[in-house]
């Protein structure tokens, strides 16, 4: 068992101060990389030996909505700039440890390299939050909206501005 | 013996109109469409089975909209799949009947305001002759559902124009 501030550790050895982002454990247990180099530290974490983390637990994005809030004259509410987090839960299960990773994107255009070839089962998670949040992985092998419908037009429906369209194919959307 | 084989024992003959012929014979024959969408469906499948035994009402599980003379929606109908319901009813021949089951696809249920991806209410895309509440609703509620239907069937007419 390692605990976070172990990983922490090893990848700030073997890695340059580049590819992690400033990390304050005492304040969340989760550690925050730069997006560019996000799969290169995942193959890491997975292929090293004293670490393997060979299971993707979880992996979703949240709108912060830290923005510059606009109120509309009809109410409806909208974001200047502010940030998408995408959230990565790994599970090693030779060793039972955990790590949780961070990136953090910028909103009007959050782009990130997919995982699904480090982990496999990254694939759907990712088409999750680019069907709910809007991020865009990059070089993910197929990315298509996976609930709502494929011809959805309205936008990405987790997103704090989001706002129901008044028809669909017809059939009247709101309550 | 039943009655009407001891009248048919008796004197060999039943007299009765085209209507109440046809009406008796689409009511005790309502053929279902096999198709579930949610926690109702497990509801509608413990309905089918022996305990509650839908087969005594002559509701049998087809596996074809062809060969289907009700639906029973059965849960949360999502945008996605309300277009294939749409379809789905209009492959049914006529006549044709829709039971609404639960909440869900009454109205929306649960997630009528921040379902961003449920249909409010099966009735937007297709029409429903009887709506059963309940979330889920019970065996005897799907049971009371469909003799309502056997109701509206039995009063059904060739010519009159039915005034709602």
């Amino acid at each position: 068992m390692r605990s976070t501030q172990d990983i922490l550790t090893i990848l700030s050895n073997s890695f340059s101060p580049s590819v992690l982002a400033k990390t304050e454990l005492s304040k969340s247990s989760t550690i925050e990389l730069l997006p560019a180099t996000l799969n290169k530290v995942c193959f890491f974490l997975r292929d090293t030996d004293t670490l393997e983390y060979d299971n993707l637990i979880l992996l979703t994005a949240v709108d912060e909505a830290d923005g510059e809030k606009v109120t509309a004259e009809d109410g409806s509410i909208s974001f200047n700039n502010g940030t998408i987090s995408v959230y990565y839960q790994l599970e090693s299960l030779k060793y039972k440890h955990k790590v949780n990773l961070k990136v953090v994107l910028d909103r009007n255009n959050p782009k990130i390299s997919t995982v699904s070839d480090v982990w496999a089962s990254a694939n759907w998670h990712e088409r999750e939050a680019f069907d709910l949040i809007g991020v865009t992985f990059e070089n993910h092998p197929d990315l298509r909206r996976i609930l709502m419908p494929y011809d959805w037009e309205a936008g990405h429906p987790l997103r704090k501005d989001y706002k129901d369209p008044e028809f669909y194919q017809g059939m009247k959307v709101p309550y | 013996m039943g009655l009407l084989d001891l009248q048919l024992d008796k004197e060999n003959v039943v007299v009765t109109n085209l209507e109440g012929l046809l009406n008796w014979a689409r009511l005790n024959s309502a053929w279902q469409m096999g198709f579930g969408l949610a926690c109702c469906a497990i509801e509608m499948m413990a309905t089918s089975a022996s305990h509650y035994d839908f087969d005594r009402f002559g509701v049998i599980p087809r596996n074809s909209p062809r060969q289907a003379d009700i639906i029973i929606v059965s849960g949360t109908v999502t945008l996605k799949m309300a277009i294939r319901i749409k379809r789905l009813y209009e492959q049914m021949p006529d006549p044709k009947y829709v039971i609404s089951m639960g909440s869900c696809s009454n109205c929306g249920g649960p997630y009528w305001e921040h379902g961003y991806h449920v249909l409010k209410g099966v009735d937007r895309v297709v029409p429903v002759d009887v709506y059963v509440p309940g979330c889920p609703p019970r065996p005897e509620a799907l049971l009371e559902g469909l003799i309502k239907l056997q109701e509206k069937i039995r009063n059904e007419s060739l010519v009159k124009k039915e005034i709602a």
